[in-house]
């Protein structure tokens, strides 16, 4: 790793510490790694929106022997002007007078997007998982593929399971009955049904959030604190290690800080204000 | 102030001390445990590793750094396998701060098919891969159910031009390669609702296989489309990625975090359990102090 690439990933340690920060109490430097953060974003986007976006699809339609068309003026595709006229149409929401003109372009893009989405929504999370809900009992291997195997999904137990739990989960949300009697112990089996989901979501949750930060503490050590210390790289100077204790430092400097601020409250604390 | 009492005032900072500090410990410790191979990520290898040489398998990378400690994983394993099975990779990438992440993923990987492997037991030659040959990166265009759309009549309508910016047409891979139909499959790698886009406006309209890899917050709710046939696959979170690691022979990152994975987990159901304890035991005593004052 040469030396600009250990300074970049020097900074990128230091965000990760000042992330992680927050986690004791707010403070400026994760407050800074917060807004770095979101300002950092919001750019990449918006270039990433006019290189992707605006400049191969609105401005310049590029040809393959590498001349370009100015779309609006000399090109085989004329229509894009349309939804670039709709797309201008939206700025005039910043004016009370014209704000008007912008539902025809909303009102363009709201039906397109239902249109498209309602039968093939319907159909993927609608259809096919009722059909999905309706199949035969499999008999045959009604307890696993090749012996008894809870987890196996393809089971007939599990598609038992699924077709009970998804009834009763259905009935928790059906309110048109009293839950009492019958409806009431599926509407109860429902529920509970719909808290092992939560309790799957959850624990899936946790993995994610560890994993995050497992994935911080292999960056640390793989990519900032070997690199400081891997004297086999031909361009390794003292710069390397001076980088890594300084940052050091300034960890330990915080955290010395705030144990010599909380003794110092905890002590006029105990003494009580001195009147 | 009993033991129960002191327990619900507890500073969530010294668990999370307390976690950090585990967590490090695990990772310094210099052992493995077993991985679980389950059958829904057994399912996306098995898929890969019978395509016969010169398939085009679709890897959407439609995620950012912010997911990349769960999704790299799977990325880097299911990429490799591609290659050194001489598989060709179609990539996009429709999160918008994805592009540059998946550019240098797509590179190391590169990097590392110029070192000879053995991976189950079969030898692979070192060898170049090359941009437009043996992969084609996209990159990005807003909107994704409408790019999705777009796909499935031709790759050239939302993408003339790939990342890097030349046109499409003059890739060798891409001659023959219009739509969804000349793909093996198609393996969504998301930390976006865009999987939901995959299946509803990609699988759902155009019929493909379709295989997934998400975020363990997410997950969960895509097991139903995995009991529906919609999906032949699934691999949820770090898990997931180190499930396929294991089973391509290729550990990385996601393998080597597992033992963490595990420790962390058992001090958070010991917290759970802990916190359920304390709340129960100062409800009774609440309870029996009311009665009391009665």
């Amino acid at each position: 790793m040469d030396f600009a690439t250990f300074l970049w990933t020097t900074f990128g340690a230091f965000l990760t510490l000042a992330t992680f920060s927050f986690l004791y109490k707010d403070n400026p430097f994760y407050k800074f790694a917060e807004h770095l953060f979101v300002g950092l974003s919001a750019g990449y986007f918006t270039i990433i929106l006019w290189h992707n976006g605006l400049i191969p699809k609105l401005m310049f339609q590029r040809l393959d022997d590498g001349s370009s068309y100015f779309l609006w003026l000399d090109s085989s595709r004329p229509w894009y002007l349309i939804p670039a006229l709709l797309g201008i149409m939206m700025w005039t929401r910043f004016s009370k007078k014209y704000s008007w003109i912008s539902r025809w372009p909303l009102a363009m893009y709201i039906g397109i997007g239902a249109g498209a989405a309602v039968p093939l929504e319907m159909r993927a999370r609608v259809n096919e998982q009722l059909s999905a809900m309706m199949r035969d009992i499999d008999w045959t291997y009604f307890f696993g593929h090749g012996g008894f195997n809870f987890l196996d999904t393809t089971s007939g137990l599990s598609q038992l399971i699924v077709f009970i739990g998804a009834l009763c989960a259905l009935m928790y949300f059906f309110f048109s009955t009293p839950h009492t009697g019958l409806v009431g112990g599926m509407a109860r089996f429902g529920i509970w049904i719909l808290m092992i989901g939560f309790g799957a979501s959850f624990g899936f949750t946790v993995m994610a959030r560890i994993s995050l930060f497992i994935n911080r503490m292999q960056f640390l050590d793989q990519q900032w604190i070997q690199s400081a210390h891997d004297t086999t790289n031909p361009n390794y100077h003292w710069g390397y290690p001076l980088l890594f204790y300084l940052l050091i430092l300034v960890v330990v400097v915080y955290i010395v800080r705030e144990i010599v601020v909380h003794a110092g409250k905890k002590n006029t604390a105990s003494t009580g204000p001195v009147s | 102030m009993n033991i129960f009492d002191r327990l619900m005032q507890i500073d969530r900072r010294w668990v999370f001390l307390f976690l950090v500090i585990l967590c490090v410990i695990a990772y310094v410790a210099d052992f493995q445990i077993p991985i679980l191979i389950e059958p829904e990520v057994e399912s996306i290898f098995t898929f890969i590793d019978t395509l016969p040489k010169g398939s085009v398998v679709f890897i959407p990378m439609d995620y950012d750094p912010g997911s990349m400690a769960e999704l790299h994983p799977m990325t880097y394993a299911i990429v490799e396998q591609c290659w050194r099975k001489e598989i060709k990779v179609l990539i996009t990438a429709l999160s918008q701060n994805g592009p540059g992440m998946a550019d240098q993923a797509l590179r190391d990987i590169a990097d590392s098919m110029l070192v000879p492997k053995t991976y189950n037991g079969v030898s692979y030659p070192a060898r170049e891969v090359v941009n437009g040959v043996d992969y084609v990166f996209l990159g990005y265009k807003p909107y994704p159910a409408l790019v999705i759309l777009a796909m499935g009549q031709d790759f050239r309508l939302p993408f003339p031009l790939d990342y890097y910016g030349t046109p499409v047409d003059s890739l060798p891979m891409m001659r023959g390669l219009h739509n969804y139909n000349d793909l093996a499959c198609a393996i969504n790698i998301s930390g976006t609702n865009a999987t939901d886009y995959w299946i509803s406006y990609g699988q759902g309209r155009f019929g493909f296989p379709l295989a997934i890899g998400v975020t363990g917050v997410s997950t969960a709710q895509y097991y139903p489309y995995l009991g529906s046939g919609q999906i032949f696959g699934i691999m949820g979170g770090m898990l997931g990625g180190a499930e396929y690691e294991e089973l391509a022979d290729n550990p990385g990152n996601a393998k080597d975090a597992m033992r963490v994975q595990l420790f962390a987990h058992l001090v958070i159901i010991a917290f759970v359990i802990m916190g359920n304890i304390g709340f129960f035991a100062t409800v009774r005593k609440r309870k029996r102090q009311q009665r009391e004052g009665r």
